[in-house]
């Protein structure tokens, strides 16, 4: 039988295009530091670490060892986790898994990349299969595109709706001190009038690139609530792959990862309806389109629906169910981080640390990875301890 | 301490050659090409699925193929982007030209989706469900790779 397990404390960098004033381990070294302080602990009181980032994007290919300075790993158990997008949830439910176990106490998750020291779309392009595939693939953004492409032509959605979505991710990010895309607000007509990537994404409808660190720390029941006040306690988690070969997946149909992946997760946590059960959820949203096909998935919406609930307002602060109050990926995607710092947030609203992107009053948060070749990651987190 | 100017290191230009081994089932996907201009794929004896290109497994059900399934080089568009910016690409360390369509084809008698590219980068006539033929290159320029298919052009009424 698992023992339950919360999340007391989280810590991130001031994410930025450029960190030129440290390396990847200095970069590391902050979130680590800020989320042992976050829970008031110091590094001797961690018991074993999971680490991840996408390694091949530095080309440094041994980054458990490489980076004990910054992780605070001397000495101590550290695994490394590598799994596209979704590194960063992957960490988080390794993490999960070694407190979940009854083998550690304190763990410490950590997620990083510093993409200014890489070709991202280059290093992207290289997880593509060599034979079929990489001649044509073009990294993340046509890949998205083609799923943008068969939405927009099953269910007349068009470029304005996806803008809706891009402006509310770039108009919370204003709240969030932490994101890339803090003090640089949009309109949706700048969004409309931005240049045309990769039809139909513009450049207004794509995360950035961005250096940061993320670290979350992961602790027993019995731990957890002598070290924070108000622990997150982890509800539920899931992951489902699908099927590597790209033609596989059929964008005609809906994201059969994240339907199957969170279907199993809301059983677990008792959530009938999520758009009402939800009080707000941090999702892996690489692209405004994913903003309205994705929480169909999801089930915040029927099928088609994604347009008018956006429009609506019910994902914005103060909504039915708000997502994204740190701004999300469209405002901040340091890659192995990305998915961790879903997580990190929506701990960070259940704990009442928001501040300024605080949610009032989070009973339970939802948050999301996505990767690669069209996979999911759930992660379910709540204020009351699971039963 | 006053702050130093900020410096960077950058990686050699290195090659790294690789060797991919394609198998039995791509080996044929390609010689078919070569031979008879054709495209093959595979039946998977639970599902029924036709796959294309082949491959020895049916991931879904986990289950070995071996029924080969001729199809013509025709097919219908899912998906595409137009892709418009420009980058290195990896395989071959030069910039890929752009613009260029990168597009999801279900080729007549396969039930996955096949990725190539395809020769129209005109947004306004380009449409998901509209009809497409692989156009290959001549034979004696084949080399048994992905690229012996130039790309797929629209069927225009």
């Amino acid at each position: 039988m698992a023992r339950r397990v919360a999340i007391i404390g989280t810590g991130q960098t001031h994410h930025r295009s450029r960190r030129l004033d440290v390396n990847g381990r200095e970069m590391i070294h902050e979130a680590v530091t800020r989320a042992l302080a976050d829970c008031e602990l110091t590094m001797r009181d961690i018991d074993a670490i999971v680490i991840g980032n996408m390694d091949h994007f530095e080309a440094i290919n041994a980054v458990d060892t490489w980076s004990v300075e910054g992780s605070g790993g001397v000495m101590k158990p550290i695994m490394k986790v590598t799994t596209g997008g979704t590194t960063g949830t992957s960490v988080a439910i390794a993490a999960y898994y070694h407190v979940a176990s009854g083998m550690f106490d304190r763990v410490l998750a950590i997620g990083w990349e510093k993409n200014s020291e890489s070709d991202t779309t280059g290093a992207i392009v290289t997880c593509s299969d060599p034979i079929w595939d990489r001649y044509s693939y073009s990294g993340a953004i046509p890949s998205l595109a083609t799923e943008a492409s068969a939405y927009m032509e099953k269910f007349g959605a068009t470029q304005r709706d996806a803008a809706r979505v891009a402006l509310r991710e770039r108009t919370h990010a204003q709240n969030n001190p932490y994101a890339h895309m803090h003090g640089r607000p949009l309109t949706l007509d700048e969004i409309l009038d931005s240049p045309m990537l990769a039809y139909p994404i513009k450049l207004g409808d794509i995360c950035p690139r961005t250096d940061g660190a993320a670290a979350v720390v992961f602790a027993a029941e019995g731990v957890a609530e002598k070290l924070a006040p108000r622990p997150a306690w982890v509800k539920a988690n899931s992951v489902r792959h699908t099927n590597t070969w790209f033609g596989d997946v059929d964008q005609r149909t809906g994201l059969e990862s994240l339907e199957r992946a969170s279907r199993e997760a809301y059983a677990a946590a008792g959530i009938k309806n999520p758009a009402e059960d939800f009080d707000v959820a941090e999702l892996y949203l690489p692209y405004s389109y994913a903003g309205l096909k994705w929480i169909e998935a999801l089930g915040f919406c029927p099928p088609g629906g994604g347009p008018q609930f956006i429009w609506d307002g019910h994902t914005d602060m103060g909504g039915k169910i708000s997502v994204n109050p740190s701004g999300g990926v469209m405002s901040t995607n340091c890659i192995g981080a990305t998915a961790l710092l879903r997580v990190a947030e929506a701990a960070i609203q259940v704990m009442g640390k928001g501040e300024a992107r605080q949610v009032p009053d989070v009973k339970t948060a939802l948050a999301t990875g996505f990767g690669g070749c069209w996979w999911s990651d759930v992660f379910i987190l709540g204020k009351d301890k699971p039963a | 301490m006053s702050t130093p100017e900020l410096l960077t290191i950058t990686s050699s230009d290195v090659g790294a050659p690789y060797e991919w081994s394609i198998g039995i089932y791509g080996s044929k996907f390609f010689q078919e090409i070569r031979e008879r201009q054709r495209f093959v794929g595979i039946r998977c004896p639970q599902c029924g699925k036709v796959r294309v290109p082949p491959r020895r497994l049916c991931g879904v059900c986990f289950r070995e193929m071996d029924e080969l399934v001729y199809l013509p080089p025709t097919g219908t568009i899912t998906a595409f982007s137009i892709v418009n910016y420009p980058f290195i690409d990896p395989a071959t360390g030069i910039e890929r030209p752009v613009p260029y369509t990168y597009g999801y084809i279900q080729l007549d008698g396969a039930d996955n989706i096949f990725s190539h590219i395809i020769n129209e980068t005109d947004e306004n006539k380009i449409k998901v469900g509209m009809r497409v033929r692989a156009v290959f290159k001549d034979v004696n320029e084949m080399e048994g790779n992905i690229q012996d298919i130039r790309y797929f052009e629209i069927e225009r009424d």
